[in-house]
């Protein structure tokens, strides 16, 4: 399979970067797999998680909260506000996550900004429940 | 002309003072790693964003649906600076340097009938100017209390600037800070962010790129991060090159202490054979009178 380059970077540091088969990005207008030759792409992203697979059936899983995703010939770059991989994912993290979005969403008005910290809320409880916690 | 015994206690402060400036010294030096550790990994991230926001910018013609945080206001009457500096003084002439640089950009612009408004980040930079501009400071940010720099810094800070633009408190924003270029060099630099000032892309794709949501959406959500980014940035350089400048600081006080307790010693040697050659041409003296 065509691989193509992909990285993962957060303000702090830079969290991945390599050759990858395929990314699957939790883009505001709904998921998106980006495989190798992608159409020239510029999204947001909303809170998910980040697929990448850079061995057919084998997944990392990151969780990224904001930010945006630049596919271009190069490869693809995601610009994370925040991003925590699966490792380091505990329950601790995700309820501290939670009670941030639910924060936002309590000292915003604006529809839009509380529809994206609802929607957020809702993705935090969904990797939740899906690393049984 | 000091006793000795004063001598004596003059030499024992100096070693007592070395001693701690060299501690100093090195802890300044083991901070400064993490710090400038911390400064380049951020870097990647704000490279790729001033690309990223190149490349768009590029595309736009600036029109009047043009987000404010590029386009500007349309004047340039008032004026915000943002003054970065350190909480913590002996570090040589870090922090005067940047509050000079400030205070001159500020000088120039109130001669030229603007006016001017200031933030303060860091409680040095804050005592500096509040001397000369005690009315133009409108808030002070303190991180002291702050051991490492976060991303959640960079953003509470942004904030605080973007809620004061979009109350239209001023027009233009610039941003004081110290870039490190390495340990003797720190270079106090002054930076607007608002409006955002973009590179033109050197090699912009010709590509037609695809955009969801539509561009300007994108554009008005990547301006603001773009700015929390620049504070960011602008913090964690900030944090290297005050480390950076604390250690050479220390190190030069170091020297200082060394060489003045060599004189001292000197000084204390010779006034010490001084006496006891006098003692001995008294007792020579006498026993010959007899």
């Amino acid at each position: 399979m065509a691989t193509f380059t992909f990285e993962l970077v957060s303000p702090e540091r830079v969290l991945f970067s390599g050759a990858v088969d395929a990314v699957v990005l939790p883009a505001t207008e709904g998921d998106m797999t980006v495989l190798a030759g992608h159409a020239p792409t510029m999204t947001t992203l909303k809170t998910g998680f980040l697929v990448v697979t850079s061995n057919p059936g084998n997944g990392r899983r990151v969780l990224v909260r904001g930010g945006f995703a630049d596919i271009n010939q190069n490869g693809l770059t995601v610009l994370a506000e925040r991003a925590l991989p699966e490792e380091e994912l505990t329950q601790e993290v995700l309820d501290k996550e939670i009670l941030q979005a639910e924060m936002i969403w309590d000292s915003t008005d604006d529809p839009a900004a509380k529809h994206a910290a609802e929607s957020a809320i809702a993705q935090l409880r969904e990797a939740k429940a899906a690393l049984n916690y | 002309m000091p006793s000795l015994k004063d001598l004596r206690n003059r030499i024992a402060s100096v070693k007592a003072t070395q001693k701690i400036t060299k501690a100093m010294q090195m802890v300044a030096a083991a901070k400064l790693r993490r710090a400038q550790t911390a400064a380049e990994a951020a870097r990647p991230y704000a490279e790729r964003m001033a690309v990223v926001l190149g490349n768009l910018a590029s595309g736009i013609i600036v029109g009047p649906e043009t987000p404010r945080l590029l386009a500007g206001t349309g004047s340039d009457r008032v004026h915000l600076l943002i003054v970065c500096t350190a909480e913590r003084g002996l570090c040589g002439a870090f922090n005067s340097s940047i509050a000079r640089l400030a205070r001159d950009h500020a000088n120039r612009l109130l001669a030229e009938g603007k006016t001017v408004k200031i933030i303060c980040v860091g409680k040095k930079g804050y005592d500096i100017l509040r001397r000369q501009f005690a009315e133009q400071i409108i808030e002070f940010i303190d991180l002291r209390s702050v051991r490492q720099i976060g991303f959640e810094q960079g953003d509470m800070i942004a904030q605080k600037v973007l809620a004061r633009f979009e109350a239209g408190e001023f027009d233009v924003a610039t941003l004081f800070y110290s870039r490190f270029r390495s340990v003797i060099a720190q270079i106090p630099t002054a930076q607007q962010i608002i409006p955002a000032q973009i590179e033109a892309a050197g090699t912009a794709s010709d590509a037609v790129y695809d955009y969801e949501p539509d561009e300007g959406e994108i554009l008005t959500t990547l301006l603001p991060r773009n700015l929390t980014v620049q504070i960011f940035r602008a913090l964690l350089e900030n944090a290297a090159s005050e480390q950076g400048a604390r250690m050479s600081a220390m190190d030069n006080a170091t020297r200082n202490a060394g060489e003045m307790i060599k004189k001292q010693t000197m000084t204390y040697n010779r006034s010490r054979q001084a006496m006891i050659t006098k003692e001995l041409i008294e007792i020579i003296s006498g026993a010959e009178a007899l």
